[in-house]
């Protein structure tokens, strides 16, 4: 058989990362392929090829055997390349029908959009998947499960021949994810090849006729699902080889520094208990998605917990602001470093004494002398680039904005840190510049949660870790347990191997 | 192990005072000041008089008031449209409280308190409910109004004792009014206030990136309640004035004052969106619009014209710098 679509030695650079190195992927008729890969795989980046937002730096790509370029998302779409992702953008105020046919809707005599072919279409689309929604709804007033049928139906609303759904049962119910399941089956009769994009084996055995599999930007693997089992696509996610080198440390752990037990959340978490010690890296890593940051954004005073208990060296501390947690000592340093880290539009030097103003302040009257002099200590031991003290934070390149943030903590002189994702985008080299001042903190008896969604960094670092899986822990691993087939396994939720 | 390399240093400040001074917003408001001053005495033969001057100030002291603290509140981010409603509100309190017979003191006591509640109402509509604080403004701009209308309807209150008089129209030496006086120091305060404390870094923070500035400990809703309470007070102690220089209380008194001090706040370079701005620059921008007034008033220039120039004004010294940055 022919695949529909072919891909060779596919590879996409961005500065400092290689996200895709010689890739292939085959796309077959009437067969739905699963792309397996742990998070920074390269799933995303090949998914965002074939849909024309990213072009390739070398590699082909072929349609029914004829080569085939898109320089664009419209070139992807007319081409019949068509994804489904995890969160459509949709219109809450237009109405079914406008949302399916937005940017492409049929147009008739001088040009104006076509209402009535608009809504016929609409219904077609809707039909053909299964779903009983009226065209002429407003979306803001459908359910999420709807919602999702519409953004499916706007996929479909190309001549597609190619349909990518990437993670689409991520935020479905389990009555949902069986309709989801018929209309890959409906799909897979109209002759449509499908990939497939999941994390859940248990679903990727269910629905995929076939694997394809990535790690670290690479192609790994390929075949039909019916010849291989879990324990070799584990195996064929993880590899062997950790080639990334972390520090040498001197573990010293020492007393319990902080101490959580049922903290729960209505939406979000449940039952999280944990003890953190001095000189600790804690590793927390869990899918995207499993509640891992907010447990932490929850232990920082962002969110209120609806139920447990944090005690913080021997004494229990309701934290109910993030000036609390700064006060008991617990600092976090976000993973949206646009949104919620440093201050942009505010010099290095006050995004740095930001948690500090009490300490450079006489009777609430800022000492200048004493700003500069905190802010220089603290960029110095984090060896900051920057042309001067007083320049704009925004100025900085990533890394070194997540300096400043790191730096505006440390002068707080914490307990402990939280590090959410704290090498996330940023070059090798500021990673393995990260990972040795983690070492050093660590050495220097600061207790660290190091909350991470790559294996090698977390079984590199962490001298335990936790894995958390649809709001809960489902495991904690430390010494010889620490493998990464162990991690993926309780992530995923199979069974743990004996 | 690789050994680190020695830290490099990284100076304080990229530029010197002086440079810093001369690119800023200030010194052109500070050129513009000067031209509107070198005009108006060659327009007008009774421009330079001490006592023309001195009346001069009167207008702008009482909005300029306001302005300082509204000027905190939009750095943070926020707006408060409902001022000269509050202005409104509080002398009728004050002309309530005469009614009752309440004695000098008592009557600068209620106008500054109702002044002080109404912030706080606003202030909890916006920080403690988070509800967007032009809508709230909006909002309580008609409400604190319309209750003067109810209590007031086409009445005025007038017959203030005489010892209410020295608020707006009392000289404290000379030609310098009390009213110039509390100008000044509270130009002094608010300057302090803004650029002296951790209270006023807070309020930068906020402006530039609330959820950063949340997630660098900084109680946001805190800072910004204090914010409408300060405009609430300052609304209050302008109203206070205002009462007094009038001598009477009608309901539409002060009406479209709160766009005259969001001119103000502007022209003196704050960003209307938040984060940059400062107080030298508010207090600029006062003396610059009272000049204009008063220029204009002395040429028996009709009302209309002069809140063209104005708005022409406020545009051109708005499109200035981008203007120049352009080429």
């Amino acid at each position: 058989m022919q695949p529909v679509l072919r891909l060779r030695g596919i590879s996409k650079s961005f500065p400092g990362v290689k996200a895709l190195s010689d890739v292939q992927l085959d796309l077959y008729p009437g067969q739905v392929t699963a792309l397996i890969g742990e998070n920074g795989a390269g799933k995303s980046t090949i998914v965002k090829v074939l849909t024309g937002i990213y072009q390739p730096d070398a590699g082909t790509i072929e349609i029914d055997g004829r080569a085939a370029r898109f320089p664009s998302a419209d070139a992807a779409a007319q081409a019949g390349v068509t994804a489904i992702h995890q969160e459509t953008v949709l219109f809450d105020e237009l109405s079914v029908a406008e949302n399916i046919w937005l940017g492409h809707a049929p147009r008739g005599r001088f040009g104006l959009i076509n209402r009535a072919a608009m809504r016929d279409g609409a219904r077609r689309l809707l039909d053909g998947i299964g779903a009983k929604i009226d065209p002429d709804a407003r979306l803001g007033d459908l359910g999420i499960a709807s919602r999702h049928m519409v953004a499916i139906a706007r996929a479909l609303s190309i001549e597609a021949r190619v349909v990518i759904l990437d993670e689409p049962t991520a935020a479905l119910s389990h009555k949902e994810i069986q309709e989801l399941y018929e209309l890959v089956e409906t799909l897979k009769a109209q002759g449509k090849a499908i990939l497939f994009i999941s994390h859940k084996f248990d679903e990727i055995f269910r629905i995929a006729d076939r694997y394809t599999v990535f790690r670290d930007g690479q192609f790994v693997g390929e075949g039909a699902m019916a010849e291989v089992n879990e324990g070799q696509l584990v195996q064929m996610m993880v590899g062997r080889s950790v080639d990334q080198i972390f520090p040498v440390r001197d573990r010293n752990i020492g007393a319990p520094v902080l101490t959580v037990s049922g903290y729960s959340h209505p939406t979000e978490f449940a039952d999280i208990g944990f003890t953190l010690h001095r000189g600790e890296i804690l590793g927390f890593y869990g899918l995207v998605g499993a509640g891992r940051s907010e447990v932490m954004q929850a232990l920082f005073g962002i969110t209120t917990p609806s139920k447990g208990a944090c005690k913080i060296a021997g004494q229990v501390r309701v934290i109910r602001s993030t000036a609390e947690a700064v006060e008991a000592g617990i600092v976090y340093v976000p993973e949206d470093r646009g949104r919620q880290g440093a201050v942009k539009g505010l010099p290095i030097f006050q995004n740095v004494t930001l948690p500090s103003l009490g300490a450079v302040s006489r009777a609430g009257f800022l000492r200048m002398a004493d700003e500069f002099s905190l802010a220089r200590d603290y960029t110095q031991r984090l060896d900051l680039r920057a042309a001067a003290l007083d320049q704009d934070v925004g100025l900085l390149s990533g890394g070194n904005q997540q300096k400043v943030v790191i730096a505006k903590w440390l002068a707080t002189k914490p307990r402990v840190i939280i590090l959410d994702e704290p090498t996330k985008g940023i070059d090798i080299g500021s990673k393995a510049a990260v990972h040795a001042f983690m070492a050093e903190l660590a050495a220097q008896g600061l207790a660290i949660i190091m909350v991470s969604s790559e294996i090698p960094e977390v079984l590199g670092m962490s001298d335990r870790v936790i894995v958390m899986r649809e709001g809960r822990i489902v495991d904690e691993v430390a010494g010889d347990r620490m493998t990464p087939e162990t991690l993926v396994r309780a992530a995923a939720g199979l069974a743990v191997a004996a | 192990m690789t050994t680190p390399a020695p830290p490099r240093l990284i100076p304080d400040r990229l530029h010197g005072r002086t440079t810093r001074a001369l690119r800023s917003w200030e010194a052109i408001l500070v050129a513009v000041a000067i031209a509107v001053f070198i005009a108006n005495s060659f327009l007008s033969p009774y421009f330079l008089n001490a006592w023309n001057l001195s009346d001069a100030t009167f207008n702008f002291t009482e909005k300029a008031l306001i302005a300082f603290a509204m000027a905190m509140l939009i750095i943070a981010g926020e707006i408060d449209l409902s001022v000269a409603s509050i202005i409104a509100l509080a002398s009728t309190a004050m002309g309530l409280a005469m009614t009752a017979g309440a004695g000098v003191p008592v009557i600068v006591a209620t106008g500054i308190a109702t002044g002080v509640i109404c912030g706080a109402i606003n202030g909890f509509l916006v920080a403690g409910l988070g509800l967007p604080s032009i809508v709230v403004t909006i909002g309580t701009m008609s409400l604190f109004r319309g209750v003067a209308f109810i209590v007031l309807g086409d009445q005025a209150f007038t017959g203030y004792p005489p010892g209410l008089a020295y608020f707006g129209q009392g000289y404290v030496w000379w030609v310098i009014s009390f009213e110039l006086v509390l100008f000044a120091l509270c130009a002094v305060i608010y300057w302090a206030l803004l650029h002296r404390t951790t209270f006023g870094r807070a309020v930068y923070a906020i402006g530039n990136n609330a959820t950063a500035a949340q997630f660098s400990g900084i109680r946001v809703a805190r800072v910004r309640f204090i914010l409408f309470l300060l405009t609430g007070l300052m609304s209050g102690i302008a109203a206070v004035c205002l009462t007094s220089r009038l001598g009477s209380t009608r309901p539409s008194i002060a009406t479209g004052w709160e766009l005259e001090v969001v001119t103000m706040v502007v022209l003196g370079g704050v960003n209307i969106l938040g984060g940059s701005g400062t107080i030298p620059g508010v207090v600029l921008a006062a003396i610059i619009m009272g000049l204009v007034t008063f220029g204009f008033g002395l040429l028996n220039v009709p009302g209309i014209v002069m809140s063209i120039f104005l708005g022409a004004l406020l545009i051109g010294v708005i499109a200035l710098p981008r203007l120049m940055r352009r080429k």
